[in-house]
C-alpha cells in the first residue's frame, strides 16, 4: 500500500473539508463506545479478562521463538506448508509461488490487513491474476480502488449513495434502472455477485485472528461468513499470519476470543469463529486440498525487547480508534497507511519508520481512552510519547519545536524563574482580555485561536493561588 | 533461511540464545495441560438454567430454536418450519448416522439428500456435535459426518443438537472434542476445519448498520432434541 502518511498534515486538512467524510464520521461515531460498553457491562469479568489477555501475550511474546517453531511443526503434523518469510517482499513471492503453481486464474480474499500491509493484491495482478475481496467492505473498496480507512469496518466512510453508484458503474449486466430501496438490496446484489466468485476461485486467501501452537491452527474470526467460503471451497487456501498472531492453546485463544469481539463490535462473539488445521482428510467431502500459511515477519522481530514489544499484543480489535477523539474528526485514510489510529500511529513508525510516520504518534491528545479500552492493556499513549522522544533525539522534529521545548525546558529546570514567566503571562493575558474575558487571537498562536478562543486568565497564577489558600488554611 | 533470520532477531531481542532445555520442557508441560483461565459464571448455573440460556443467546443473535422430544420428532419439525417460512421441502443433509437414523419417511414430502452442500441448495441440515450456553455458539467440526459446506452455502440453515451435548462454555466443549475426537492425519485431535457459528450471518459494512444474510445463511434454526433428564 503507497505510503502517504509523511503527508498526514495535508491529509488532515483534506479530510477537515470532505463534508461526506464528515457525515459519515458524525453517523458512526457514537455506535462504537455504546456498542462494547453494552457487552462489556453484561460481563463482569470483562476487566480480569483484560489482565489475562495482557499476561496470555506477554507470556508468548517471552516465549515466541520456541512457541513458533512448535507452531510450525504441528502445521506440518496436520499436513499443512508453513512459508517462513522474513520480509513483504518474500511474502508476495511465496503467495505468488502458490498461486503459481495452482494455476490459479482467480483468487478470493478475506479480509486481512496484512494483505494490504503487503500489497498482494497489486502483485497478484501484475502477476496476470485476478484477487477478487469478498468481505463486503473490502469489495466495495476494491471497486472504488480506496484503501481501507479502519481495521474492522474498512468501508464505513462511504455513505449508501457510494455503494449505489459504485455497484451501478462495475455491474454492468445488470439493468441500469434497477432501485435500490433499502441497505438489503444493495447487499443481495454483492452476495450473488460475490457467491459466483467463490465458486470459481482456485485459491482462497485468508488473514489470521490467531495461530495456535498447541495444534497448529488458523483462527478466523468473521460475521459474513466471507472468509469461510473463502477458505472451504477453492482446492488451495492460503492463510496469511504475522508472527505475534500465535498463541499457545486452545485455552489461550478461548480467553482472548473472549474478549476480541466485545471489544471490537461489541458482540459476545462473532458469528463465525473458525478453526483451520491443515488440509482435507481423506474422508472428508469438502475442504481444500492444499494448506498453507505464509509467516510473515516484516518488522515485528525488531520490536522484541524494545518498549514496543508491548505493541505486539495487539489482536485488531479497533477499540482504541473507536473510542479516538482524534481519529473520528480526522477519519482513518489521514494516516496515510494500512493500521489508521492509537494503534496504527504507534505501529506505524515501527513498520516503515519514523521518519516517514512522525507526524502519527504526534497527533494524539493523549487523552488516555485509548490505553482504558484496550483488551490487552497496551499503554499507547506512552508508547506514542516514546515515539516523540525518538523523533526528537534523531532531529526529526521541525525546528520551531524544537526551539520552543528548548525553551520551555530551560524554564522548566529553574522553577523560580519559571513562576516569574508564568506571572507575567498570566498578568498579560488577563490585562489584553479584559474587555471581553476572552482572547480571540494571540500571537504565535494563530491555528490554535482559529478555531476557538481563550478564556483569559484571572491574573493569578496556579502556584500563587495555591501558595495562598494553603497559607489561608493555615491562619 | 528465513526462518532462522527471524528466530534469531526475536532471541537477540530477548537477549538469549535458543531456550534453555529445562525452560522448554515447562513450556511443553504447559502446553499438554492446556490450563483454563478465567470462566465467566454467566454459565456456571444448574442444568436447566444452562439450556435456557443457550437458547436464550441463540435468540438474542437472531436465531430460531425449537425443542422437540426425541429424534423422532424431527421430521415434523422440520416439516412446520420449512412450511411456516414458505421454504422448498428438498434439503441437504449431512451424512451423520444420527440423522440418517431419523424415521424421514413420516413426512414423505420432505426430500433430505445425504452429503456435501451444493451452491444451489436453499435449504441445509447439519448435525450439531455441542452447544456452548455462554453465548448461544455452536460447535460444528468436520468430518465425513459433518461436511462443512452445509454451513455455509445454503439460505436457511437448520441444526439438530441433543441437549446433552450443551456445555456452559467453550472450554467444555473442546475437551469433549479433545476426548472424543481422534484425527489419523496429524495424530491429535483437531479435525481440518472446526466452526464455532453464533446466530445467522451478517454485516454492518453499509453505513454501520446490521443486515442478516451476508454471504452465509440468512436462517439459523436449532432443533434441539431435549434427551437430557437432568434440563427439564
Amino acid at each position: 500500500m503507497e505510503i502517504r502518511s509523511p503527508e498526514f498534515k495535508a491529509n488532515v486538512t483534506h479530510a477537515l473539508a470532505d463534508t461526506r467524510l464528515q457525515k459519515a464520521l458524525e453517523f458512526t461515531r457514537p455506535a462504537f463506545p455504546s456498542r462494547r460498553a453494552a457487552a462489556v457491562a453484561n460481563l463482569p469479568e470483562f476487566e480480569q479478562l483484560r489482565d489475562i489477555g495482557r499476561d496470555i501475550k506477554n507470556h508468548t511474546l517471552a516465549n515466541l521463538d520456541f512457541y513458533l517453531e512448535t507452531y510450525a511443526a504441528s502445521v506440518e503434523r496436520a499436513g499443512g506448508v508453513v512459508h517462513w518469510c522474513s520480509t513483504a517482499d518474500e511474502a508476495r513471492t511465496a503467495v505468488l509461488a502458490i498461486c503459481e503453481k495452482a494455476g490459479a486464474k482467480t483468487v478470493t480474499k478475506g479480509k486481512s490487513m496484512i494483505s494490504e500491509e503487503l500489497g498482494i493484491n497489486d502483485h497478484l495482478e501484475a502477476h496476470g491474476i485476478t484477487p477478487v475481496e469478498t468481505d463486503l467492505g473490502e469489495y466495495i473498496l476494491q471497486i472504488r480502488n480506496e484503501g481501507p480507512s479502519h481495521i474492522i469496518a474498512p468501508a464505513f466512510h462511504l455513505n449508501r449513495d457510494d455503494w449505489e453508484e459504485s455497484f451501478r458503474k462495475v455491474h454492468t449486466d445488470l439493468p441500469a434502472d434497477r432501485v435500490f430501496n433499502e441497505r438489503r438490496d444493495i447487499l443481495t446484489e454483492a452476495r450473488t455477485r460475490l457467491r459466483e466468485k467463490f465458486l470459481a476461485a482456485d485459491v482462497g486467501i485468508t488473514g489470521a485472528n490467531f495461530l495456535i501452537a498447541e495444534t497448529g491452527s488458523s483462527v478466523i474470526v468473521t460475521n459474513e461468513g466471507n472468509g469461510d467460503l473463502t477458505q472451504t471451497l477453492p482446492r488451495v487456501h492460503i492463510a496469511l499470519a504475522s508472527i505475534e498472531k500465535i498463541v499457545p492453546t486452545l485455552e489461550d485463544a478461548t480467553s482472548l476470543l473472549r474478549l476480541l469481539a466485545r471489544s471490537a463490535t461489541g458482540q459476545d462473539f462473532s458469528v463465525y469463529t473458525t478453526f483451520s488445521t491443515g488440509a482435507r482428510r481423506t474422508e472428508d467431502l469438502d475442504g481444500p486440498s492444499e494448506y498453507h500459511v505464509v509467516l510473515i515477519d516484516n518488522g515485528r522481530s525488531n520490536m522484541i525487547g524494545t518498549e514496543f514489544q508491548d505493541m505486539l499484543r495487539c489482536i485488531r480489535c479497533a477499540a482504541c480508534m473507536n473510542h479516538c477523539p482524534v481519529y473520528f474528526t480526522v477519519g482513518g485514510h489521514a494516516y496515510g497507511w494500512v493500521y489508521p489510529g492509537p494503534m496504527g500511529s504507534v505501529l506505524t513508525p515501527s513498520l516503515i519508520g519514523v521518519d516517514k510516520a512522525g507526524h502519527l504518534p504526534n497527533a494524539s491528545t493523549f487523552c488516555g481512552k485509548c490505553e482504558s479500552v484496550c483488551p490487552v492493556k497496551i499503554p499507547l499513549p506512552s508508547l506514542m510519547r516514546h515515539w516523540r522522544e525518538r523523533e526528537f533525539e534523531r532531529h526529526l522534529s521541525p525546528a520551531a519545536a524544537r526551539t520552543n521545548l528548548a525553551l520551555w525546558a530551560w524554564f522548566a529546570k529553574r522553577p523560580q524563574f519559571y513562576r516569574i514567566a508564568t506571572r507575567i503571562g498570566a498578568r498579560l493575558l488577563a490585562f489584553l482580555g479584559r474587555k471581553k474575558g476572552r482572547l480571540i487571537s494571540l500571537p504565535f498562536a494563530g491555528n490554535w485561536t482559529a478555531g476557538r478562543d481563550l478564556p483569559t486568565p484571572e491574573g493569578e497564577t496556579f502556584f500563587a493561588r495555591y501558595a495562598r489558600e494553603q497559607r489561608e488554611k493555615k491562619s | 533461511m528465513s526462518k532462522d533470520i527471524i528466530l534469531g532477531a526475536i532471541r537477540r531481542g530477548l537477549r538469549r540464545g535458543p531456550l534453555p532445555e529445562d525452560q522448554a520442557m515447562a513450556l511443553r508441560a504447559r502446553l499438554t495441560a492446556h490450563p483454563r483461565h478465567l470462566i465467566p459464571a454467566r454459565s456456571r448455573v444448574p442444568r436447566p438454567e444452562q439450556i435456557a440460556l443457550f437458547i436464550r443467546n441463540i435468540e438474542k443473535e437472531f436465531g430460531t430454536c425449537t425443542r422437540v422430544p426425541d429424534l423422532a420428532a424431527i421430521p415434523d419439525a422440520v416439516a412446520d418450519y420449512l412450511a411456516a417460512q414458505n421454504l422448498p421441502t428438498d434439503f441437504a443433509m449431512a451424512p451423520h448416522p444420527e440423522l440418517e437414523s431419523i424415521p424421514w419417511a413420516t413426512r414423505p414430502l420432505l426430500a433430505q439428500r445425504p452429503g456435501r452442500a451444493q451452491a444451489t441448495d436453499v435449504v441445509s441440515l447439519q448435525h450439531g456435535y455441542s452447544g456452548i450456553a455462554e453465548t448461544g455458539t455452536l460447535m460444528l467440526p468436520a468430518s465425513a459426518h459433518r461436511p462443512t459446506t452445509l454451513n455455509l452455502l445454503s439460505d436457511t440453515f437448520m441444526v439438530v443438537l441433543r441437549a446433552t451435548r450443551i456445555v456452559g462454555a467453550y472450554e467444555e466443549a473442546w475437551d469433549l472434542l479433545r476426548a472424543e475426537n481422534h484425527d489419523a492425519r496429524s495424530g491429535g485431535f483437531m479435525p481440518r476445519n472446526v466452526m464455532l457459528v453464533t446466530g445467522p450471518s451478517r454485516s454492518a459494512d453499509i453505513e454501520s448498520t446490521l443486515e442478516l444474510g451476508a454471504h452465509g445463511p440468512r436462517r439459523l434454526h436449532v432443533l434441539l432434541v431435549d434427551d437430557d433428564p437432568a434440563a427439564l
